[in-house]
């Protein structure tokens, strides 16, 4: 059977070059004119243990990893260093054989290195391939990269290989590799790409049917992470200080700002832990530069003081949350999307914070940007919350995108010239920054900042008057706090002003029976499964939630209105976005089944299809070994 | 024009526009040594030159906190332990700040520890008192990390196993540049000593005896004492780390014996702050971060201009 897709997977051990060469392969196709979307996975370990990058690309869109995959290119583990038996690394040496299998759909070819792999090692392997159809090429890529260079190249005559066997051309190939490649190790790697190229023409008949898509873009794109978009959204926006402590998956974001910010002139500073990197944040933005940190889950929970000072004080900062699996250190490199309930209620007090959800790369860097800006405009602090996967999945993106002009305005703060009339204390020289005197007020009290003429005032996590001194009056404490809390009505009532800003992503037909459900990461694969459904002659439709707070309302309660039921489609054990849409809007219990996924790994489209057959048909049993039905409140 | 005029404006300076106009009853008990590193702050800032307006006074949590309070600059009171970090970034944000630190000695040394270890090390430029009175005086007199091995407290009913903190020794093997201990009960020295650790271009470490009437009963606890540098018996050249080492120790030990040492026990003014080496390695802008925000005719560079290599 042809297909329409190629969904390439090249395994390995985690250090053999996998994720570098699989970037310069995944460019190389969408330089040929295909959209492209990549996923990551990979061991917590630094050196050696399974690890696999799939590369998916089509002609139209895509947005999600696909279901399974038609194209496996395994390396062997050449890390793998105790083939003693019953070791606990024992069987590594041919795991991104034998590990990937199951995944491999019918009529898929098969490359692997007999540099490395003992085919006799995989017992089953020549049952397995000629019940699937599958087309194997034990191929000595080792040698071949030994003799014309080092060992690590066999990456290179693994795509010298699959060129061969999918009809490409390797023009893109050599122009990416010639830009990404230092003089004395290109022209080694050049030769072996070649070598391998002609060597499969030449020694081999292919009787496959799987070739490369053929596509076409109208305009340039760039191949960008969830990651590059925090990154960039926040470089856009004027973010001139970020402050973190390395942590997977948030090393992403920190790592890029860190290369890029001196080279924008501004500051990037590594610190003890994460309680410093919020504080320090704080800091910066307390003195006038739009500053951002970020964590993890575990040392998220650290920034959860720091937090709630940025709110008590009503300083704005900016934090990316990007999640893993926990509790605690729980799966270090997978994803999950279970700190939701960590991310909108973390810190002590009714506390306030902006919360933004992001599903793809160019929505990460569009989310970021608002996050931003509703941050400094209502002076509260934001998070952007991704994860794993969305950190280190890329798509393309049309590089038009990116051309947009920057925000250095850093929202509510007075000129010295504004302060001149600004409310002061009559007794002295204080501004009374926290000075509530406007009944309209939408709960923003513009601040000053340190430095300028005549804007004195002290800022405190305790409780505090006008001029921000310690008060404990009741009446005080119930004006200050209620113009806390109307901050986040004040911006919900901005986004809901202007539709064009809406963060939900609406997908299927506008009018239908059932409807799904997801926020983050998860949106991809759900669009996948709605077009599916629908082909198959359901009636649903979906939406993609990246507002978590403030919630969006009306668009929720319009939006389950209209549909019998819906699937609640998320990567957590506990229903945590169930739980916050039916505690926001108080009803649709009854209409809301879960479709959860916990083990690591992201949702496929597949999973999703079955889920909504099972919960439509009364089903409770999970559509897979590794999800779990939640049924709704009275089934 | 600069958004920020308040900085590095000349005139002469009257300690009096340090005291607030609306300045809240102090909360301190009666006798209190705090009372002490407030006189000794204002009294100093005339002398450094610095208006309230270019001031950032940041405070941790407990009695010292609340500093600012009765302190007129810009001021920012945060959580227990966090001083520093916020502090740091204000400067590093904005350098012409008069950025000053400050806390007690169980939110500095204990809660505060790593920041305060870190700090040092980078020789941030800021001041950083530390109102050391060796108990917990908010909460009600638990021990601290300064108290003496031995003290009895309601959390500690059978007498601390713990030998305190050495403030000074901490500070200086940590990296801070210009170390200082001074005492309430002495205020010419703790004014002189706050002028110069403000001058002074790095991380300056000022552990402030001050006395607590009300959880360690002995309000005097830090009379007499004897200024290391006024004495003939304590020669020694406080720009040489192993003898300020020493004598640092001597400070640490006697205390315990009741002996109190005061004085500048450190002082390297060689060595870079922390603002300078990164401007030199280029990870930092010459220019104030800060005043960016308001330059109508920066340019500010886009991502678009990192996309070459995403194509």
């Amino acid at each position: 059977m042809a297909e329409n897709e190629l969904i390439w997977r090249i395994a390995g051990g985690s250090g053999d070059g996998i994720d570098s060469t699989s970037q310069n392969f995944a460019k190389a196709l969408m330089r040929s004119g295909l959209n492209v979307f990549t996923h990551r996975h990979y061991p917590s370990r630094i050196r050696g243990g399974h690890t696999y990058v799939e590369i998916r690309a089509k002609d139209e869109s895509v947005n999600s990893r696909g279901d399974g995959y038609n194209f496996l290119l395994a390396l062997g583990d050449s890390f793998a260093r105790n083939p003693k038996e019953g070791a606990y690394y024992g069987d590594e040496e041919v795991k991104p054989l034998t590990e990937n299998l199951d995944d491999l759909r019918e009529g898929g070819i098969i490359v692997y290195d007999t540099g490395l792999i003992d085919p006799d090692d995989v017992p089953d392997l020549d049952e397995r391939a000629e019940e699937n159809n599958w087309h194997v090429f034990g191929i000595d890529l080792r040698s071949m990269a030994r003799e014309h260079g080092r060992e690590v190249m066999r990456n290179t005559a693994g795509i010298g290989v699959t060129a061969a066997l999918l009809d490409m051309d390797l023009d893109e190939m050599e122009n990416l590799m010639e830009s990404a490649m230092p003089e004395k190790i290109l022209e080694p790697n050049l030769t072996i790409l070649h070598e391998a190229y002609e060597m499969m023409q030449e020694e081999y008949e292919f009787d496959h049917e799987l070739r490369v898509p053929q596509g076409e873009h109208e305009e340039d794109q760039v191949l960008i992470s969830g990651s590059n978009g925090v990154a960039y959204g926040a470089l856009d926006e004027g973010c001139r200080f970020i402050a973190g402590y390395p942590m997977t998956p948030w090393t992403d974001v920190f790592t890029i700002m860190s290369q890029h910010l001196p080279e924008f002139g501004g500051i990037s500073e590594q610190v003890e832990d994460e309680i410093a990197a919020a504080a320090l944040a704080l800091g910066a933005s307390h003195a006038g530069v739009k500053a951002m940190s970020g964590s993890s889950g575990g040392g998220f929970a650290l920034m959860s003081e720091p937090l709630g000072l940025a709110e008590m004080s009503e300083t704005p900062i900016v934090l990316v949350e990007a999640m893993r699996a926990g509790p605690s250190t729980g799966l270090p490199t997978k994803p999950e999307q279970g700190d939701l309930e960590h991310v909108l209620y973390s810190s002590q007090g009714d506390s306030n914070r902006l919360v933004f959800a992001p599903s793809t790369p160019s929505e990460a860097y569009d989310q970021t940007r608002k996050a931003f800006e509703l941050a400094y405009e209502y002076q509260m602090p934001a998070i952007v919350v991704i994860d794993q996967k969305l950190s280190g999945e890329n798509e393309n993106v049309p590089e038009s995108f990116f051309d947009r002009e920057p925000n250095p305005d850093l929202g509510s703060v007075l000129t010295e010239e504004e302060l001149e009339d600004a409310p002061h204390d009559p007794s002295g020289g204080t501004f009374n920054r926290f000075s509530h005197d406007d009944p309209e007020d939408d709960g923003v009290r513009p601040r000053s900042l340190p430095g300028q003429k005549g804007g004195r005032f002290l800022v405190t996590g305790n409780e505090h008057n006008e001029a921000g001194h310690i008060e404990e009056d009741p009446d005080n404490r119930v004006i200050q706090m209620d113009l806390r809390m109307k901050k986040l009505e004040s911006v919900r009532s901005e986004l809901d002003s202007d539709p064009e800003s809406s963060h939900q992503t609406y997908f299927g037909p506008d009018e239908a029976d059932y409807g799904i459900v997801t926020w983050g990461s998860s949106q991809g694969a759900v669009e996948e499964a709605v077009d599916r459904l629908n082909d198959d002659g359901h009636s649903v439709k979906a939406v993609g939630v990246s507002d978590l707070m403030p919630y969006p309302e009306e668009e929720m309660t319009a939006f389950l209105e209209s549909v019998d039921e819906a699937l609640v489609v998320e990567m957590n054990a506990t229903a945590q976005f169930r739980g916050l849409t039916q505690k926001e809007l108080g009803q649709f219990g009854e209409k809301l089944t879960s479709l959860l996924k916990y083990d690591g790994n992201p949702f496929e489209p597949a999973e999703i299809v079955e889920g909504f057959e099972l919960q439509i048909n009364g089903g409770t049993d999970a559509p897979s070994a590794n999800t779990r039905l939640e049924p709704a409140i009275g089934d | 024009m600069s958004a920020f005029n308040a900085i590095g404006e000349e005139r002469e300076i009257d300690r009096e526009e340090f005291t607030p106009g609306i300045e809240p009853q102090p909360t301190w008990c009666p006798g209190c040594g705090d009372f002490g590193v407030l006189k000794a702050l204002k009294q100093a800032m005339p002398e450094v030159g610095r208006t309230p307006d270019e001031t950032l006074l940041v405070t941790g949590i407990g009695c010292s906190g609340k500093l600012n309070s009765y302190f007129e600059s810009y001021g920012f009171h945060t959580i227990h332990g966090r001083s520093l970090p916020v502090a740091r970034a204000a400067k590093l944000a904005n350098p012409g700040l008069e950025v000053i630190a400050a806390g007690g000695d169980g939110d500095g040394y204990g809660i505060g520890g790593n920041h305060f270890m870190h700090t040092a090390r980078e020789n941030h430029d800021m001041t950083y008192i530390v109102f050391n009175n060796e108990i917990f005086g908010l909460t009600k007199g638990q021990t601290s990390p300064t108290s003496p091995k031995g003290h009895k407290s309601k959390t500690q009913p059978s007498g601390s196993a713990k030998d305190p903190i050495r403030p000074l020794s901490l500070s200086l093997t940590s990296g801070a540049s210009y170390i200082a201990r001074t005492a309430a009960v002495n205020p010419n020295q703790a004014k002189q000593i706050l002028a110069e650790a403000m001058e002074h271009d790095g991380f300056a470490h000022v552990d402030f005896l001050t006395q607590c009437p009300t959880w360690n009963k002995d309000a005097k606890q830090y009379v007499p004492y004897i200024d290391v540098q006024e004495s003939e018996d304590y020669d020694f050249d406080v720009h040489d780390r192993d003898e300020a080492a020493a004598m640092m120790r001597e400070a640490e030990d006697s205390l315990n014996e009741g002996t109190v040492l005061t004085g500048r026990f450190y002082a390297d003014d060689e060595r870079p702050s922390y603002q300078e080496e990164k401007i030199a390695i280029g990870e930092m802008p010459e220019e104030p971060l800060a005043e960016r925000y308001f330059d109508d005719d920066y340019e500010w560079e886009r991502s678009a201009d990192l996309l070459d290599r995403h194509k």
